[in-house]
This record gives structure tokens, sequence and C-alpha cells, in this order.
């Protein structure tokens, strides 16, 4: 009787080990099942041409020409959006941990406010920035894309560098006013300093997450063949190119899609390789 | 006795609901190793804390009382903080090296105050380096990560680092308990010969350490200033039964 | 007065309105999605456009049933996957996996969490699409493929790595000595998990599904690039459906030419928009509940 049970209990032990493999193995194989059909399907139709080249006359007819605009407008939107929420970002993460207390009011205010907004699906963010768009008379653009998009980031570069600011050590800020510098010297000259290699880190997350939102720029873009040149005018993304031209029912224009993918891909995984690279990484000066 | 710069009149501190300082008056003597003992959780570091505002009232802390740094009190409502902190240098427990270069740890402090000329700025770093008895290990990689020193040369450093902003006051939070003993004989003959110039108070739970190095002691006991005199009243003819049972072991 | 503390007054200042500013920075996106639908609820109660199945804008008629239906439909057949095997692989990286399997396996977790959700659109479309069609073959009916399975399969891949990551760090938080308490009266490994370090984590377990949960809601693109978008009420597996974020995203261009239309959109955004944030808050409160018993 005893035994029985004893084997009913390495039975159990056993189906349950086969199942986490199992799942593992899902989750991780479904990774590489992504990376590689994108890969497969995308290289393929992936030239040069495609990659230095604005679209031509014809070119969502299978013509000649490529999605340079959607990959400069990418960078462009990435890049600025990153910006904006880092100038709002970091003052407000660095005035929670380092001006308020850290356990108080304001803080537990910020963090429970960065919370709602992370979970706020990019698609309404999209939407709020098409109501602010048509309410100030602006048309679809890259500037208001960059609001959009630094909006939608803010909370996910918040949140993250939060993290990285509350293991800062308080005896380093202490040392520092001991000196007599101010808290603004304290933040900049040094706490900033120690935890810069998460801040990169958290940076290139948000930066990542930007590039590559469709729902939020969706309505605020505009999408245009050309490369902007001020943010007044509309602007051309990656995913958008890429949900674009899968809706054509022309081959070739599906298969640059793909390509698109494909570059959308490794460009989103590079950076992920990046903020990781950082992440596990002190500075020259950072004390342990 | 000479003359003292920093006095503390009725000084109470709370965290919370608790009364960790209470009623504290005392007169710091001026170039003179003056040690807080007591056992642990007394409120030594507290009191030390306050000495240069580093406890800052908030939510969880109240302070009521005054602390005079050359007859202002750091307490008063308006009073610009960064100034009197320069007055003080702070040796922590745990050495605490900013993460920057050996050179920049010592140049941190004069580079906020407004010194910009490199010239100078070289011959701070070096005084300081020396008066700290580091610059000969140092010298070479002055421009080394500080992280990367052992953790005694750390000590030293922020040593260094606290004279060179040209404090008048040293205050020590049992600053040898992170060290091993040759580093802490270091540390302490370094502040032996630093009360010449500076006002050194030191909190320390090692006894031998206080009778060492110290002209004057301040016994603490929950909060509470029990006795403070010069060191061979303290601990030669105490005048309190606690701090005879302190001194002699048989509270710790 | 020096120019230092000038300075740092200022910033101190800046800081300050900055993170005013964050902490009421969702009121205007309430505030100006609530007024802009307002318009289609005065014109029809707020039960009619939540619950009548009647679509047809040009008729002013703005029923949202079959997007809100197939919004909940997508989602809980997306968790039913996606639950038990996040769980399980949470569990094995937190109970079961040496630290050399973790090194391996977490950074995938975070690189599959880090794929712009219309690259899972087109994977959805290349992969998924095809094999669903051809497993509504098998079973004698037809089907494009483009429907509530594929958009549910696509889904539960993407809520996949993020509640693996939640759940691992609740399971993490479990203190190592209630399982030794456990192992050490004899129990299995399987048995310390499911009857203790489960129990403990239980609360923080509910709401890593919970915050998963509010991310497959809102996902817009990958979804809607498989599921099919017909505006009714699917019956089947094999059927299409139309879940609200797709709705939205798929009219912003002809939303101003129709009376109503963009009121009726937004007021679906405004709907989606406190749907989620109610999941977060509820999960975030059992989350602040389970770490103030623990502590």
């Amino acid at each position: 009787m005893k035994s029985g049970r004893m084997d009913l209990r390495g039975l159990e032990e056993t189906v349950m080990r086969g199942l986490m493999w199992l799942a593992l193995c899902l989750v991780a194989g479904s990774l590489l099942l992504i990376v590689a059909v994108i890969a497969i399907r995308g290289l393929p139709s992936l030239s040069l041409a495609m990659l230095t080249q604005t679209p031509r006359g014809g070119y969502y007819l299978g013509k000649e020409g490529g999605i340079l605009n959607a990959i400069v407008g990418s960078l462009y939107l990435g890049a600025a959006a990153t910006g904006v929420a880092l100038a709002i970002g970091l003052p407000v993460v660095l005035y929670i941990n380092l001006y308020a207390r850290s356990s108080g009011l304001t803080a537990r205010m910020v963090r429970f406010s960065m919370d709602v907004l992370w979970g706020i699906p990019s698609i309404v963010y999209g939407a709020f920035g098409f109501i602010v768009m048509t309410a100030v008379g602006l048309r679809a653009s890259l500037g208001a894309a960059i609001v959009t998009v630094s909006l939608f980031e803010l909370p996910i570069m918040v949140r993250a560098m939060d993290e990285v600011l509350r293991l800062v050590p308080r005896e380093i800020g202490e040392a520092s006013a001991s000196l007599g510098a101010t808290r603004l010297e304290t933040a900049w000259r040094v706490i900033v300093r120690q935890a810069m290699p998460g801040l990169i880190t958290a940076t290139l997350v948000a930066f990542g997450r930007g590039i590559g939102d469709t729902a939020a720029v969706l309505f605020t873009a505009g999408f245009t063949d050309r490369i902007p040149t001020s943010p007044g005018q509309p602007a051309a993304t990656l995913p958008l190119a890429i949900f674009f031209q899968l809706g054509t029912p022309f081959p070739e224009v599906q298969g640059r899609a793909y390509a698109a993918a494909a570059v959308l891909t490794f460009l989103v995984l590079g950076v992920s390789l990046l903020a990781r690279f950082f992440a596990g990484r002190f500075a020259r000066n950072t004390v342990k | 006795m000479n003359g003292t710069h920093l006095q503390v009149r009725n000084l109470s501190v709370w965290y919370g609901d608790r009364r960790v300082l209470r009623d504290v008056t005392l007169d710091i003597p001026d170039r003179r190793i003056t040690a807080i003992i007591g056992p642990s959780g007394c409120g030594k570091t507290t009191l030390l804390k306050c000495l240069n505002r580093l406890l800052e009232t908030g939510e969880d802390v109240r302070v009521q009382g005054q602390v005079l740094v050359d007859g202002e009190d750091i307490y008063a409502p308006r009073v610009e903080v960064t100034h009197i902190r320069r007055k003080m240098g702070l040796l922590s427990q745990k050495p605490q090296v900013l993460p920057m270069s050996i050179y920049e740890n010592v140049a941190y402090g004069p580079r906020i105050h407004g010194e910009r000329r490199r010239r100078e700025l070289d011959r701070i770093v070096e005084h300081y380096l020396k008066v700290a008895s580091l610059w000969d290990e140092v010298r070479d990689r002055l421009h080394g990560p500080a992280a990367s020193l052992s953790i005694g040369q750390q000590q030293r450093l922020c040593l260094a680092r606290g004279l060179a902003v040209g404090p008048e006051i040293i205050l020590g939070d049992e600053p040898t308990s992170a060290l091993d003993p040759r580093a802490s004989q270091n540390v302490e003959q370094r502040l032996g010969e630093l009360k010449r110039d500076y006002t050194i108070i030191l909190v320390t739970h090692i006894l031998r350490q206080a009778r060492r190095i110290a002209d004057h002691v301040i016994f603490l006991y929950l909060g509470e200033v029990i006795e403070h005199g010069p060191l061979k009243e303290v601990f030669g003819n105490p005048r309190h039964d606690l701090t005879r049972r302190y001194v002699e072991g048989e509270i710790s | 007065m020096n120019l230092r503390l000038v300075r740092d007054r200022a910033a101190r200042r800046g800081f300050q309105a900055l993170t005013v500013l964050c902490c009421v920075l969702v009121l205007p996106i309430l505030g100006g999605l609530a007024i802009r639908s307002g318009p289609v609820l005065k014109t029809q109660p707020l039960w009619r456009v939540l619950f009548s199945s009647d679509w047809s804008p040009t008729q002013g008629q703005f029923g949202l049933l079959p997007f809100l239906a197939g919004t909940v439909y997508v989602t809980l057949l997306a968790m039913l996957i996606a639950v038990p095997v996040s769980l399980l692989t949470a569990i094995f990286l937190s109970e079961y996996a040496s630290r050399r399997v973790c090194r391996c396996v977490l950074p995938l977790v975070d690189v599959l969490s880090g794929i712009p959700s219309v690259i899972y659109g087109v994977w959805g479309t290349l992969l998924i699409v095809p094999a669903v069609s051809a497993l509504a073959g098998l079973g004698g009916s037809y089907s494009s493929g483009y429907c509530l399975l594929s958009g549910a399969l696509v889904l539960s891949v993407m809520v996949c790595p993020f509640i693996i990551h939640v759940a691992r760090e609740v399971l993490a938080a479990v203190p190592r000595g209630v399982r030794e308490a456990s192992l050490s009266l004899g129990a299995g490994k399987w048995q310390t998990v499911k009857r203790v370090v489960l129990r403990r984590a239980f609360p923080g377990i509910v709401a890593a599904v919970v915050l998963g949960l509010s991310r497959a809601f809102g996902e817009t693109i990958a979804v809607l690039m498989v599921v099919g978008n017909v505006p009714v009420v699917p019956r089947s597996l094999f059927d299409p459906a139309y879940p609200l974020p797709a709705l939205l995203a798929n009219n912003y261009g002809e939303m101003m030419s129709v009376p109503l239309y963009d009121s009726a959109l937004l007021f679906a955004a405004l709907a989606l928009l406190v749907m989620v944030v109610a999941f977060n808050l509820a999960a975030k409160a059992v989350l602040g509940l389970a770490r103030s018993e623990a502590a």
C-alpha cells in the first residue's frame, strides 16, 4: 500500500517534469520558429535596393523602389520619442528617488500612475493622439507620432529606471551630500553615473518598444513615400510599411513586407541584445 | 577645555513613534577626538547624522531641539544646508567611494564648490591624498576607478575626499568597522594626527579604540546621554553606575 | 545666494512639475476619450451601445456586442492556451532548472517579449493561418484560417513571456525556508511545489495571469492580421471574429466621414481603456496584498 502511494507520487513527479519540459520547449521553440519563418520568407526578397531606395512610382504594384523611407522614419520617430520620454522620465525618476522619500506619497502616486499608463494598450494611445491632433488642427505627421509614441514609452522607461535607481545604495548619495553637494549635483554627477548602465538599458528597451509599435502610429504618423524633413510632415515607419504592404494582393509587394519584417526583427533583436549587454555590465567606475 | 564650534541643545529625535534620542545637550570640544560610545541601537549613529543634518526631517523622522554650528541652528527653517555639511567631513561605516576615478573622488568636492583651475585641483588632490597617507599607493593610478582600491584604501580615500572641501569637523561612524586590523590602525593613526587641526567626533562600539584615541567620551544609553567628559574621568572614575557597568563590559 | 543653489532650486521646481504631470497624465487621456464619445451616448443609451449586435454605422446603429464578444473570446481562448504553458515554464525555471538552463532560457523569454506585434502578425499569417485552415480541413469543415483560433494562438504566444516573467518573480519571492521545511519532512519536489510553493504564491500567480489578460485584451495589430475581422458574434473556433482594438485600427481612415462614427469608435477606445485599467488595478491590488502578507 505504502509503496503504491510512493509510486503514484513518483509518477506524478515524472509527468509534471515532462509537462514542464514540453512547455519550455514550446516557448523556446515558438521564438525560434518566429525568427526562422521571418528569416526564410523575408531574406530572399531583401535586396540592397530595398534598403537604400524610397518607393518609386508603381511600387505598391510591384515595381521598383525600397523601404528606406520607412527605415529612416522609424529611426527618426524612435530616437525623437525616446528623447522626449527620457527628458520627462529621468527627472521624474530622480525626483521620486532622491528628492521625495522613495516610499513616500509622491513616489507612490507616480508609481501608481505609471502602472496605470503602462497597462494602457497602444491603440488607445493612438486614439488619444488622434484626438489631440484633430483638436489642435494638426495633420498626421512625424511630430504627432513622436508625441504619441513618447507617451507610450514614458511608463516603460520610468518603471525600468525606477527599478535601477532603487538599487543605488543610499550611502552614495549621503557621501556626496556630506561634501556639501546640492541634490542636483548629487543626482547628476553621482547617482546618474552610478546607475548609467541600467539607465542605458532602460532607454534602449523603451526605444525598441517605440520603433516596434504599430497601433500608436497608425492614426498619427500618416504614411508617405518620402523621407520626412521636418516634424510637420507625414512619415512612414517600418511596422506601418509591413502592415500596408501585406494588405496588397500582389505577391511581390507581400514579399517586400516579409523583407521589411526581417529588417524590423533584426533591428529590434539588435537593440534588445545591446540592452542586455549593458544590463549585465558595470561601468568602469561603478561602485559595487 | 577650549572653545567649541559645535553645540547640541535639547535634541530629541523620533522615528515614527519611537523616540531614539532624548533631550541631548552637549558641547563638543574643539581639536579633540570625541568618542560616542554605547550599546548598539542606543542612537549613536542618529546623533552623528544629526550633526550635519544628514538626518532629514520627513514623514517618519521628527527632530526637536537645536544643533548649533558656529552659533547657527542647522535645523532652523530656511537654513542653507550645503555650506554646513561642507564644514564637516563624514567617514561612514563602510567606505563609500563615489562612482568615478580616484582623482575625481577627491576633486569632486572642490569642483562642486567652484574650483575649476586644473593646477589647483591637482595640488589639492595630491595634498590631501598625502594627508591621508594614500598618495604613495595610488600616485600611478590616479585615474583608475576608485572602486578598485582595497577597502582600507577606500576609507582613506574617503578621508582625503572629506578633507578636500576644507571642513573644521570630521564625523566618523565606526569608520574602522569594515577594515582589517592593519588598515584600522592606519586610519586611527591618521585621525590622531588630524586632531591638531580638526575637531573629530567618532562613533565606536569598540571600547579599546575609544581608550586608545579619544580625549573625550560621550556615553549614550537608550537615546540618553548618561555621562560625558574627559576620557580619564569617564573610564577611570565613572560617576554613573550604568557607565561603570558598560566600560567594565558587564553590559554591551 | 549663489548660482549653485539657484540652479538646485530651479531643478527641483522643474522636476516637481514633471512629476506632477506624470501623476495626472491619465486624466487627459480618460477625459479626452470621454468627451469625444459623448455624442454617440446622447443618441443611444449606454447599454444599447454595449450590448446591441446591430453594427451599421451608415444607419447610425453602433452596437458593439460583436466586437466585445470577439475580444472576450479571443482573449479567453488565448489565456486558456497560454496560462498552463507559461505557469509550467515559470515553475520549471524557478524550481527545477539549473542556473545554466536559466541563463539560456531567460534571455529568450525577454527577446520574445520584445518582438514587435506586427512581426507576430506576419508570422501568424505565414504559419498559423495555413495550419489552422488545414486543421479545419481535417475536421471536415472549410475555414480560410483567418479565424478565432488563429487569433488566439498568436495572442497566446505573445502573452506567454509576459506571464512567465511576472510568475517567476512571484515564485522567487517565496522564501527558501518554506521549501526546505517541506522537503525536510520528506515531501517530493513536485509535492513541495504543489502543496507549499504554489499555495504561498497563489495570489501573485493570479495577478500574473490577470496582468497577462489585460495585455492580451488590448493587443491590436497581431490579432487584427489573423482573426478575420467580420462583425458577427463567432459561433465556432473556425469562425472569424472582430475584436475591439481591430475595429479601431481598421476604421480610423473613414471615421470622420460618417456622422457619429468617430464618437462610437472613441467610445470603443474608452471602453477598452477602462476595462484594461480595471484589470491592471485589480492585479496590482492582489500583488500588493500578497506582498504585505509575505512581509
